[in-house]
């Protein structure tokens, strides 16, 4: 496989992507560029098919029309390359497993599926514990853990897949705040390096202290950009419909957009 | 104890194996009731596999019995999706019809095939010693069902073995095995496959009823019992080797049913363990031994 990637062609792109369930288009028409080593916030209401436009791209999912590639290629020629990361509820943490164990199931695409894994592949998912602050939970059963190490648990295993580009569906969700801060920064450290990361983002207020491009969705694209050009009022507004709450919650931030720390923010 | 005793309670620890195995990913998977449609619903398989081939040549039963088993998940994956029927509605539906379908043939051909309704639904492992396998040279190997429970164990050990990755990653995270290009259908398929042939290497034994206790019994207990699923595993075979020679002899004692006797030895240690699991058992629990970090509520 090769490794090093022309920083010129586009992380991560999407172009006339329809996907329905049942006929009803959840997605229509998605037609997108990301550049590399940006942090992407997918942002849209609920059903605005932010989940889907992850799942669809990581061929978990039929897509009706058009294509998608990653990193100039479709999705089966550079799995190991990307990383996705699911919502935590989508799993059932009374699995018999230790944290390591999770951790270790990052390290199956690079060692091979049925081949026993190294100590180097273990020294990474040690290394990938201790980035989230979790190496002291290392043998502690999944069960055991709060919401919030359950998240850096599988932060610590797409760590580990080593990947160039990282889908997240709501890593903040039920999060403590220490943890959230500790996802920013890392997901910051992995765009820093010259990764690509998407993160499905719900919360409005902290949009533009986090990342530096959006994706406003609502089945079709509403807008995929920089975040001081297409987080804009009019934007958000199209995206969010008649949603009056949601409206004037966008109106008093776009106000207030020169004030970055989001507590000093809140009426 | 004679040759004979020894031949059921072999007969039955192999067969209880080789279900405890593949019985810990149905419970891990929430698919416990899948495991009991399967092995009902391989009761029609081997009766027009006994009615095709006229003999009871166990790889056309083999054969015949997965078929109907895959053809059984197929369905129910089916109604449950495209027909829009709960997942339980339509385990319920999809196995009750196999079944009846396999009873409707076996009272209507009695007289010409080696099968009777009492020996379908509760097995009958005391005989296991009387039907012996002889080879063209007239040696005895041992008895048929015994042999077949062995290979089967040795293919269902196997099988986990080189899959055990896959198939634990696919029951923790399907979304995510589907993202690192390891099917979760696939998967799926082969396990439910596994649990067909097991059944039927099970079924003259203890039949149709109680399979569903060697399947589940073993690897129930098991699962509250340790936090690691390859010590979960061998637990379960342990349990399920414990339940088979603790049944027979409470069969022996009480001249009663023995695949009636396993299943409930195979009850009994599930309320001990949920009673005295070190971590979950409702005793322990009460007895106040310091459980460990409590768990952040959402």
């Amino acid at each position: 496989m090769k490794t090093d990637h022309n920083k010129q062609i586009p992380a991560f792109e999407v172009h006339d992507l329809t996907v329905a369930f049942d006929k009803k288009p959840v997605l229509w028409n998605i037609d997108l560029q990301i550049p590399q080593g940006k942090l992407v916030g997918i942002i849209g209401p609920n059903g605005a098919g932010k989940s889907t436009l992850i799942k669809a791209s990581m061929g978990l999912l039929p897509i009706s029309s058009g294509y998608v590639k990653i990193l100039n290629e479709p999705i089966d020629e550079v799995r190991q390359h990307v990383s996705y990361v699911p919502q935590r509820e989508s799993v059932d943490w009374d699995f018999p497993a230790s944290v390591m164990d999770v951790v270790l199931m990052g390290r199956y695409t690079q060692a091979g599926m049925f081949r026993p894994l190294r100590q180097a592949d273990k020294d990474i998912a040690t290394d990938c514990l201790k980035q989230v602050g979790m190496l002291q939970f290392a043998d502690r059963q999944i069960s055991q853990l709060s919401g919030g190490q359950q998240q850096r648990t599988f932060l610590a295993r797409a760590l580990a897949q080593q990947a160039d580009l990282y889908f997240m569906d709501e890593p903040f969700a039920g999060v403590d705040a220490a943890t959230e801060k500790t996802i920013i920064g890392l997901l910051r450290s992995i765009t820093d390096s010259g990764k690509t990361v998407l993160v499905v983002h719900h919360d409005l207020q902290s949009v533009q202290q986090y990342f530096d491009w959006v994706i406003l969705l609502n089945t079709r694209l509403i807008a995929s950009g920089a975040v001081t050009e297409a987080f804009t009022s009019e934007l958000l507004k199209e995206t969010y419909g008649g949603k009056l709450s949601i409206l004037s919650e966008v109106g008093n931030l776009i106000r207030r957009e020169s004030f970055p720390n989001r507590e000093t923010t809140l009426p | 104890m004679s040759i004979n005793d020894w031949y059921i309670i072999l007969t039955a620890s192999v067969v209880s194996a080789s279900c405890a195995i593949l019985g810990c990913f149905l419970v891990l998977r929430k698919m416990a009731m899948v495991g009991d449609a399967i092995s009902h619903a391989v009761l029609p398989g081997i009766v027009i596999a006994f009615l095709i081939s006229g003999s009871r040549d166990s790889l056309i039963m083999v054969a015949g019995a997965s078929a109907i088993g895959l053809l059984t998940t197929f369905i129910i994956e089916f109604l449950h999706r495209r027909g829009r029927l709960q997942s339980d509605a339509a385990i319920g539906v999809t196995f009750t019809s196999l079944f009846a379908a396999g009873v409707i043939l076996v009272s209507a051909f009695t007289g010409k095939i080696d099968l009777d309704q009492d020996c379908v639904l509760y097995g009958e492992i005391a005989y296991v010693p009387l039907d012996l396998f002889i080879t063209d040279g007239g040696t005895i190997v041992g008895p048929r069902a015994l042999i077949i429970g062995v290979v089967v164990l040795l293919f269902i050990s196997g099988f986990v073995w080189i899959g055990f990755r896959p198939l634990a990653l696919t029951t923790f995270d399907p979304a995510y095995a589907g993202t690192i290009g390891v099917s979760a259908a696939l998967w799926h398929y082969l396990l439910m496959g596994s649990v067909s042939v097991t059944t039927v290497a099970s079924f003259e034994s203890v039949g149709a009823i109680l399979v569903v206790a060697l399947l589940i019994g073993p690897a129930t207990t098991s699962y509250l019992l340790t936090d690691n699923l390859k010590i979960m595993i061998l637990l379960s075979v342990l349990t399920g080797i414990i339940a088979s020679a603790g049944g027979y002899f409470l069969a022996v004692r009480m001249d009663g049913s023995i695949a009636g006797a396993i299943a409930s030895v195979n009850g009994v240690l599930f309320l001990l363990a949920m009673l005295f699991s070190p971590r979950h058992g409702l005793i322990t629990k009460k007895i106040g031994r310091k459980i460990s970090a409590p768990v952040q509520s959402e």
